[in-house]
């Protein structure tokens, strides 16, 4: 390709790539439902919860064990996961000010834990919170360690969804006939955001929240405006999913950085954060998607 | 106190706490809470974008002013697609809330990567704008948001009506006239000003908490709109001046967080104690209907056997024994025994003498007089509404038993005298008519 001689394309960028993608797939799954059950914002909320599981795994344990820590981590997702519907049913607060409550408090209770432990070691959110995928891939395994953690997620995730893909649907669209058939919509739920939280704790560690946060919702959000039928739109999460993973990083490390270098000769940019530009991608594969969509509205009127 | 910097910090967070206790409110109302959120993770490309553009061009990149500017900008922006999206498409709000928070924050990281290759791209001072510190106010910036909250305060105070409208019926709204997008765009525009603002001077997770918590809170002590801002106000001022406070008195904490979770314990003693909606008001209320409607049970239930036994046509023995009342409804002993107790309590119901079941233990009942004329009402209640759902519901006379049942307790005085009219009851007096359907025995379980 033509701009394939301007960048020197190695094995890792190849790494990158394929676990940018398979994570992005991995994530977009449990996505689209959580999107059909407005639950977006979940991802976002689970990001900052986890900081007080981290924390206090820590203080437990005094293991900086990277297992102990994604174990606090999950369990503080799924924690938020329960106060948010406990104070959403019992006290009657619109769910997005619950989880706003919720994710608030856990991150400042978070804050003064981390404080309370850095007394013993120096202890970084910023290490679970934004991890890099380009230094994850650095490795000295045949195939590195975080390519095949994201191949194993998004194979349980896409077992889990055609597994439970009626329960899923029913539960998603007409929770009341869920109900009636005995599917347990509430369960449904439960289960679904259970599984987001620990693909997204999984992946937070391997590569950045941010990265994560994107994926769940805007490949789903853009697949659900081009189709009216679930499997097309699960189908179509997936390829853009992958796409955006494998032209983010293309634009992180040739298009961004090229851009600026035009713009502003007097500074040489090498590259930029391949999880912000696999985010931006995802937006801007959105933001077509919108394009196309009302133009085709406009035609049909 | 003394100390001029303590007062500054108490003031400007307090102050803050105001007008996002106000602000909040109308988010709150809006279903628009998590905006907030969105729109401070969507300043980080502005503030990046303003310092590439400035440091390159002019060599001022860390001017406040302008990065400010950037932040507005691409908050304003951030917020614009979050109400866009669900118009023009079929998502909703949460996710159109998840897609600009991602996309506009994932943009900023790239953006900053980039900063940080510059040479003068010492970044330390850009990400002071996402994890602020309240404790490093300064004098400027308490009396930024001193005139933020009195600009809120005054549109607060002109648009009040117009406000309220939008708040609980758009649609409402549009046909007085009011452009419900436009004040939504003035609303939202607020919210921009108040978390640039607050990103700026106290960090995100303090104006983001502060948006949310305190008219959250608010929300369970009153129903009207106004008592809500005013309290959301003060709630928010409040968890700003307590923690302050104890972050004074414990200085190894971040007084950002302190602050969160004094606003957090205050939101939970609300959901447990508000007047309006608090969980032990609701559960108290809850306990007072189901005992009246068990009560109400009761009282029918002996009634109608004393109906079907020709007690009342006779005016013969009205003692009631136990089996019998138990074979009326399908209600356990225990909990029969607990109603019969609580009766006669309520002076509803008798025991009466020198009359007992020896072989199985049981006394006989009867109602007092209170009892009897309850008893009566009831039953009435419950025969008319059932011969409404008969003659206009085309219910058919089998059914209308359990349907009555369910709606008899909460029947008032003035839908009854409408019922009355409607039936032609006063034919009846103040009689109970007869059963419009064949009473039966239920089995006791």
């Amino acid at each position: 390709m033509f701009f394939l001689d301007q960048i020197n394309w190695t094995s890792l960028d190849s790494w990158i790539v394929l676990t940018g993608a398979l994570i992005a797939m991995a994530c977009a799954l449990p996505g689209i439902f959580l999107i059909l059950n407005r639950n977006s914002m979940i991802g976002d909320g689970i990001s900052h919860a986890i900081l007080p599981g981290i924390a206090l795994a820590f203080l437990l344990t005094g293991s900086r064990d990277w297992f102990v820590i994604l174990l606090g981590a999950a369990t503080a997702g799924i924690i938020t996961i329960a106060l948010t519907r406990l104070i959403q049913n019992f006290g009657q607060v619109e769910s997005g000010a619950a989880l706003g409550v919720v994710f608030c408090s856990l991150f400042a209770l978070g804050l003064i834990l981390i404080r309370v432990a850095s007394d013993h070691v120096d202890l970084n959110p910023d290490c679970v919170l934004h991890g890099s995928i380009e230094t994850a891939v650095v490795d000295f395994r045949k195939v590195p360690l975080v390519t095949t953690q994201s191949a194993i997620m998004l194979l349980v995730n896409l077992a889990l969804t055609l597994l439970f893909y009626k329960e899923l649907r029913i539960s998603a669209f007409d929770p009341s006939l869920a109900a009636t058939l005995g599917f347990h919509p509430e369960l449904m739920r439960y289960c679904l955001t259970t599984l987001t939280s620990i693909t997204a704790v999984m992946a937070f560690e391997a590569v950045g929240s941010i990265l994560v946060i994107a994926m769940l919702i805007v490949p789903g959000a853009t697949a659900l405006l081009l189709t009216h039928k679930l499997h097309w739109a699960l189908l179509l999460t997936l390829l853009f999913a992958a796409l955006s993973g494998i032209l983010g990083h293309v634009l992180a490390i040739w298009g961004l950085p090229q851009f600026f270098n035009q713009l502003i000769s007097s500074i040489e940019f090498s590259s930029a954060s391949t999880s912000g530009m696999i985010a931006t991608t995802a937006g801007i594969l959105f933001m077509i998607a919108l394009g196309i969509v009302k133009i085709r509205q406009c035609l049909n009127l | 106190m003394q100390d001029y910097n303590t007062r500054i910090v108490f003031l400007g967070t307090s102050a803050l706490g105001v007008v996002s206790g106000v602000i909040g409110t109308f988010l709150l109302l809006r279903k628009r809470s998590l905006l907030s959120d969105t729109v401070s993770h969507a300043t980080l490309p502005g503030i990046a974008l303003s310092y590439l553009i400035f440091e390159t061009l002019f060599g001022n990149g860390k001017s406040l002013p302008l990065l400010l500017l950037g932040a507005t900008l691409t908050g304003l922006i951030g917020m614009g697609l979050v109400v866009l999206i669900p118009k023009w498409t079929r998502l909703k709000d949460d996710a159109a809330l998840a897609i600009v928070l991602s996309v506009l924050f994932g943009l900023g990281i790239s953006l900053v990567t980039l900063i940080q290759q510059m040479p003068t791209g010492n970044s330390a001072g850009l990400e002071h704008y996402i994890y602020g510190k309240a404790a490093s106010m300064t004098a400027m910036d308490t009396h930024i948001i001193l005139a933020i909250t009195l600009v809120v305060g005054l549109i607060t105070f002109l648009f009040f009506k117009e406000f309220t409208v939008l708040c609980f019926d758009t649609a409402f709204a549009e046909s007085q006239g009011i452009s419900a997008s436009r004040l939504d765009l003035i609303l939202m525009a607020l919210v921009v000003v108040v978390t640039v603002i607050g990103l700026q001077a106290v960090g995100l997770l303090l104006v983001v908490a502060m948006l949310i918590i305190p008219s959250a809170s608010a929300r369970f002590w009153s129903e009207k709109l106004m008592t809500n801002l005013i309290l959301s106000a003060i709630l928010g001022a409040a968890s700003a001046f307590i923690g302050v406070f104890l972050s004074a008195l414990f200085p190894k904490f971040p007084a950002g967080a302190v602050i969160v979770l004094t606003a957090t314990t205050i939101f939970s003693l609300s959901m447990f104690l508000g007047t309006s909606r608090g969980l032990l008001v609701r559960y108290l209320a809850h306990c007072q209907i189901t005992r009246r409607i068990n009560s109400q049970h009761l009282l029918r239930a002996c009634y109608e056997c004393l109906e079907t036994s020709g007690a009342i046509q006779n005016k013969s023995d009205t003692s009631l024994s136990y089996e019998a009342i138990l074979s009326r409804r399908s209600w356990n002993q225990a909990e029969l025994k607990r109603l019969l107790r609580q009766a006669q309590n309520d002076q509803l119901l008798e025991q009466v003498e020198g009359k007992r079941d020896e072989q199985r233990g049981e006394n006989f009942y009867r109602l007092t007089d209170s009892g009897w004329g309850q008893a009566q009402r009831v039953v009435r209640n419950h025969r008319l509404w059932e011969m409404y759902l008969i003659e206009y519901a085309d219910v058919a006379p089998g059914q209308v038993d359990r349907d009555a049942d369910a709606i008899e307790h909460i029947l008032e005085p003035q839908l009854m005298s409408q019922l009355e009219d409607l039936l032609h009851a006063g034919r009846y007096g103040l009689r109970v008519p007869t059963s419009p359907h064949k009473l039966e025995q239920k089995a006791a379980t």
